[in-house]
């Protein structure tokens, strides 16, 4: 799997598929569980059979009266509930000292020199931001994190408006965000390919499609990209591009989203300066395709409805030239 | 002889369609943002919004989250209490206190700051300010406001004002 192109594999979302070291620790403390808790339910159920079927058989049952068991029987049952309070001690004794081993190693977890980068959750989408060593190279993109494999990622975590929490299923566990806190968490992703992650704590009408992608790529592949992203947009080149750009500049547009090296600088909505080098559109809403940005841009609501993003009534001419400059932002 | 369950059935239905209006969300039913909206003849906006989103919680918590994005905290004061532009929260109206006449404010500004919103944000947005400064001014329904802050630490939130009768302000021009 290693040898395929940095942007070749799609990982299957989910926690019983680890491609990290946290991921790992967590899947195996819970392989350890299931199978325990398997065996305790095979002796439960042997032993309810076993004490059926032999109850049947007693002949002291026949007898009129309440029964009385005898001095053996007392002795026996002594000795087979003794030992079963051993085992269940035991084996919670073992969960218990496992569990709070992996925690542990969890919350230590910190390698050297980790590469930070601040997440930050809004209603439903994702502010991804690399700082630079200077102001000037701090890299802002929305609902995608490209990251170097193998390399330890330092994760600054928060929310702006309601409770969300951060999921990557394959690297790590749910980090709640609840306004007002930072967290701080170390992920890394081991394997090259493409991550999925969600938000996993109902935030509001759009919570189910608040996805946020991860790629994992080789140090080469991650540095020209963080170079892209920490470029100004495209220029525009062709008169409807142009046309679009100016749209986006002087209308509503300019209000929320910012693109860096324009007039465009709201501060409220996803960063779109390299907006069409995404893989979704709104946070997972859509595949970003020519088709479903032009459906996105003519009305919100219908592909994402309770989106923040209101429609803009434009004439077809400036809706097919503004996602023709949309469309440019690489 | 009155049947207890029907009562209480009855009951309940009255309680569900009286508290649909509060949490009508109208995702469906948004008006786009038109850019060159004209101002109807008298100068005024339709008030079709106005009831609709003064009744309804949503679109008072939506005003609250449109105030700090949109910064109209950055002149009127975090809470509407005034800073460089006049505070929201108090009696003195000097361009009018109606949800149409506050609407009217935002859409096509005012003398000495009050910047057009018209075109740049859509209507319902505008409509779900003016229910917040509605409600900042005290004058929302007692069901309709919130009744606790966002924040996690204990306060009050920023529309639990009493009410004051509205009165017009003098402007020196």
């Amino acid at each position: 799997m290693a040898l395929l192109a940095s942007s070749g594999c799609v990982w299957q979302q989910g926690a019983l598929q680890p491609r990290g070291p946290k991921a790992l620790a967590i899947a195996e403390l819970g392989s350890l569980f299931f199978w325990v808790a398997l065996l305790v339910l095979a002796l439960m159920v042997v032993a309810a059979v076993w004490a059926f079927a032999r109850g049947a058989r007693r002949a002291d049952l026949s007898e009129p009266g309440p029964f009385v068991p005898s001095e053996a029987t007392e002795r026996h049952l002594t000795r087979a509930v003794g030992a079963s309070t051993l085992v269940a001690v035991l084996l919670l004794a073992l969960l218990l000292v496992t569990s709070v081993a992996t925690g542990r190693n969890l919350a230590d977890f910190a390698p050297p020199k980790p590469l930070r980068v601040k997440v930050t959750a809004h209603q439903w989408w994702w502010q991804i931001e690399y700082p630079g060593d200077k102001p000037d190279d701090t890299a802002v993109t929305a609902n995608e994190l490209h990251v170097p494999a193998g390399r330890p990622i330092e994760l600054e975590l928060k929310s702006v408006d309601v409770i969300h929490s951060f999921w990557l299923p394959n690297l790590d566990g749910k980090h709640d965000l609840i306004p007002s806190r930072v967290v701080k968490t170390i992920i890394q992703a081991d394997d090259l390919g493409t991550y999925s992650g969600r938000c996993a704590e109902f935030c509001g009408y759009q919570h189910a499609h608040m996805d946020l992608v991860l790629v994992a790529e080789t140090p080469t592949d991650f540095e020209a990209w963080l170079a892209t992203q920490r470029q100004h947009a495209v220029e525009p080149a062709t008169p409807t591009t142009q046309h679009g750009k100016e749209l986006v500049e002087q209308g509503p547009c300019a209000l929320c989203h910012s693109i860096s090296g324009t007039r465009a600088r709201g501060g409220v909505g996803p960063d779109l300066s390299h907006f069409a080098s995404h893989r979704t559109l709104a946070a997972g809403a859509a595949p970003l395709s020519s088709a479903s940005l032009h459906d996105w841009l003519k009305d919100p609501q219908q592909l994402k409805p309770g989106t923040q993003m209101p429609a803009i009534a434009l004439s077809p001419g400036d809706l097919d030239a503004m996602t023709a400059y949309l469309e440019t932002l690489r | 002889m009155i049947n207890r369950a029907g009562v209480g059935f009855a009951l309940v239905l009255c309680q569900l369609s009286l508290g649909c209006e509060r949490e009508d969300r109208p995702f469906s039913r948004i008006t786009p943002i038109r850019p060159d909206t004209p101002l109807d003849p008298a100068g005024m906006p339709l008030a079709a919004g106005a009831h609709h989103t003064s009744h309804n919680a949503f679109s008072v918590s939506q005003g609250q989250q449109l105030f700090e994005w949109f910064n109209c905290s950055g002149c009127h004061g975090g809470g509407g209490g005034g800073h460089i532009g006049p505070a929201l929260t108090d009696a003195e109206w000097r361009y009018g206190s109606s949800p149409e006449e506050i609407h009217w404010s935002i859409a096509n500004g005012r003398p000495n700051g009050m910047p057009a919103f018209k075109g740049l944000i859509s209507d319902d947005q505008i409509w779900q300010l003016s229910a917040y400064v509605l409600a900042l001014n005290g004058r929302a329904p007692a069901d309709v406001a919130p009744g606790r802050p966002d924040s996690i630490s204990v306060g009050e939130p920023p529309v639990m004002h009493d009410e004051q009768k509205p009165k017009p302000e003098k402007v020196n021009q």
